[in-house]
């Protein structure tokens, strides 16, 4: 055996993030996502081999003079070596395959209108960053459009039991009427398919009424609330036509809705931009005066070049803020609490799951947004837009020759980019829309984020390492769905 | 598995895939060298499994349960085709004369199907 042939088959430590909670060691390993805890032997051979690659035979030697027994060294590294901990050979990159090329639709975004009666600043759909082109398209969805995008979803839905359709807008509750119609619709077809479909709506809750919260409730449809807080925050960017703030039109509207819908899950979901970053204060807000019982923070998506775009210190700051939420999310979980803050629940459940994606999200895969016009697009963000789309419901279905070159294009194995990124299990690369505005490309990986989405994966690491340990029963909650 | 702990359920997968794959039967009196203890069986549908008659010493005395608890947990308890009458369907008043086994096993009769 040639030195080098020697070195290839030494043993070194495989793709993996290394972290700390609790005083204890921990792997996030790279592409399974599996998550396991080192000490003992196992943290002994993991450090041997971080100094310095090292054969079966060094290895055990090394172990060996250290008072361990050959049987339990071998066994261990048979593990560790099994479960990708450490490899020998050549370093390996292995990618999720590519999906199959009927891949069922499990949920259409209907965008029901394309006309708001807010004028959001930061809004994707209105504002500088606009991409949808409206000009001379239906300003509402009709019933036969809707109609049409439903039976897409039966007929795409293979061998899936359990559909979604998700209202959107601009402001959904505008086209309320084909709201009420679909409902009745989907819940027929997907019947006779022998399926079952759940609903969701999207509403700046200006049009809200006893009448839409008791339908919502009867329906059980999940509702997500857009707003930015307190009066003084949420007045600054949501806005009437007029530049009149919407805070005081919303509050009482939101109120009545969280009280007579109790039947599905009530959602807040804040845009976070230049002037509107206070994190900890939204919270506070938003859970103590409403009483919401789930609240996600999201910047808004602006080109670096907007007023309301966070630049890169404040950007650190809004972190600092998710941070301290973060950790106090911790502790209530110790407790066996409940925290609303879902941008960590919804991260600690894909890493308790081990997920490892091939695709950020299910845009072109498990989902698709349809317009007015019936126009298919990737998701909602890209509806009447000229990019990302892949057929018409009223008029051939969904392209599937489209759809495939668009999830081939976009898979983790063709984003070189994210291919020495330990968190790309969880990220895959970040939002196609995200990547179009900032880089005038679907398929770029957002590389201005990646810092600050590797922070956050870590420190949520961290804090599942540390509920794990004082609280694992708290975890069993991600297990099933 | 002792140094290197899966805590996700996708390790916890990958955990149980190598123990179904590599994992070994052990006989019950056998001290599993992994373990450092003796391998006690639950229920009893294993019953035929060499080693269950005995204790770890060899003896009777240490069995998890006595012969006559054995009797009611397959009467009352198990689902199982038993080697003793079933409670459930056919022989409901089996053991109606025998309060206590200890006493008045004899009441325990036979059962022609």
């Amino acid at each position: 055996m040639t030195a080098i042939e020697a070195a290839s088959m030494a043993y070194h430590p495989a793709e993996h993030h290394r972290f700390e909670a609790a005083g204890k060691r921990f792997l996030y390993l790279v592409p399974s996502g599996a998550v396991f805890g080192l000490s003992g032997l196992s943290q002994e051979i993991f450090d041997l081999l971080e100094n310095c690659p090292l054969s079966r035979e060094e290895l055990t030697g090394t172990l060996l003079g250290r008072g361990y027994e050959l049987d339990d060294v071998e066994t261990t590294l048979d593990e560790m070596e099994e479960f990708d901990v450490v490899s020998s050979g050549r370093p390996k990159k292995t990618f999720p395959s590519l999906p199959e090329q009927t891949f069922p639709i499990q949920r259409i975004v209907l965008n029901t209108t394309n006309q708001c009666n807010l004028a959001c600043g930061y809004c994707y759909e209105y504002s500088d960053d606009k991409i949808a082109q409206t000009k001379d398209k239906p300003k509402y969805m009709s019933d036969a459009v809707a109609q049409a995008a439903i039976d897409t979803l039966v007929s795409e839905s293979g061998g899936r039991s359990q559909l979604h359709v998700t209202f959107f807008g601009g402001e959904t509750l505008l086209n309320f009427g084909l709201m009420r119609s679909s409902v009745e619709y989907a819940t027929h077809k997907a019947g006779e398919a022998g399926k079952t479909v759940d609903f969701s709506l999207t509403t700046n809750a200006t049009l809200l009424t006893e009448e839409i919260a008791d339908f919502l409730a009867e329906h059980r449809i999940g509702v997500t609330v857009s707003i930015d807080g307190d009066k003084e925050l949420h007045d600054r960017m949501r806005v009437f036509h007029s530049g009149k703030g919407s805070y005081d039109v919303i509050a009482p509207k939101i109120k009545m809705l969280l009280a007579r819908h109790r039947t599905n899950s009530i959602g807040a979901r804040v845009t976070l931009s230049n002037g509107v970053r206070e994190v900890r204060r939204i919270y506070d807000h938003l859970t103590q005066e409403f009483g919401f019982q789930g609240v996600g923070f999201s910047p808004a998506t602006a080109n670096p070049d907007r007023l309301y775009h966070i630049n890169g210190t404040k950007m650190d700051q809004v972190l600092d803020e998710f941070a301290e939420l973060a950790w106090e999310y911790r502790d209530y979980a110790i407790k066996g609490g409940r925290h609303y803050f879902t941008n960590v629940s919804d991260t600690i459940k894909e890493v308790h799951l081990g997920i490892s994606k091939a695709y950020t999200c299910g845009a072109g895969l498990g989902l698709l947004g349809v317009g007015t016009t019936g126009d298919i697009a990737a998701c909602h963000r890209f509806v009447d837009s000229p990019v990302a789309q892949m057929g018409n419901v009223m008029n051939g279905g969904v392209d599937h020759e489209t759809r495939r070159e668009f999830l081939e294009n976009h898979h983790i194995g063709a984003r070189p980019d994210c291919h020495t990124c330990w968190v790309r299990p969880v990220c895959a690369g970040g939002c196609y829309h995200e990547s179009y505005i900032n880089h005038g490309e679907t398929a770029a990986s957002n590389l201005n984020q990646c810092d600050r989405i590797r922070g956050w994966i870590d420190l949520c690491l961290r804090i599942y390492g540390e509920i794990s340990i004082e609280n694992p029963k708290f975890l069993e909650r991600f297990d099933d769905n | 598995m002792n140094s290197l702990q899966p805590l996700n359920r996708k390790a916890r997968k990958l955990a149980e895939t190598r123990m179904a794959e590599t994992g070994d039967v052990e006989a019950l009196q056998q001290k599993s060298k992994k373990h450092g203890r003796v391998y006690y069986p639950l229920g009893c549908t294993i019953a035929f499994n060499p080693g269950w008659e005995v204790d770890v010493s060899g003896g009777t005395a240490g069995l998890c349960a006595p012969v006559e608890r054995d009797l009611f947990d397959c009467y009352l308890g198990c689902a199982w085709p038993a080697q003793v009458p079933d409670h459930v369907s056919n022989n409901p008043d089996w053991t109606s004369k025998c309060n206590a086994a200890a006493n008045d096993w004899r009441n325990v009769d036979v059962v022609y199907p």
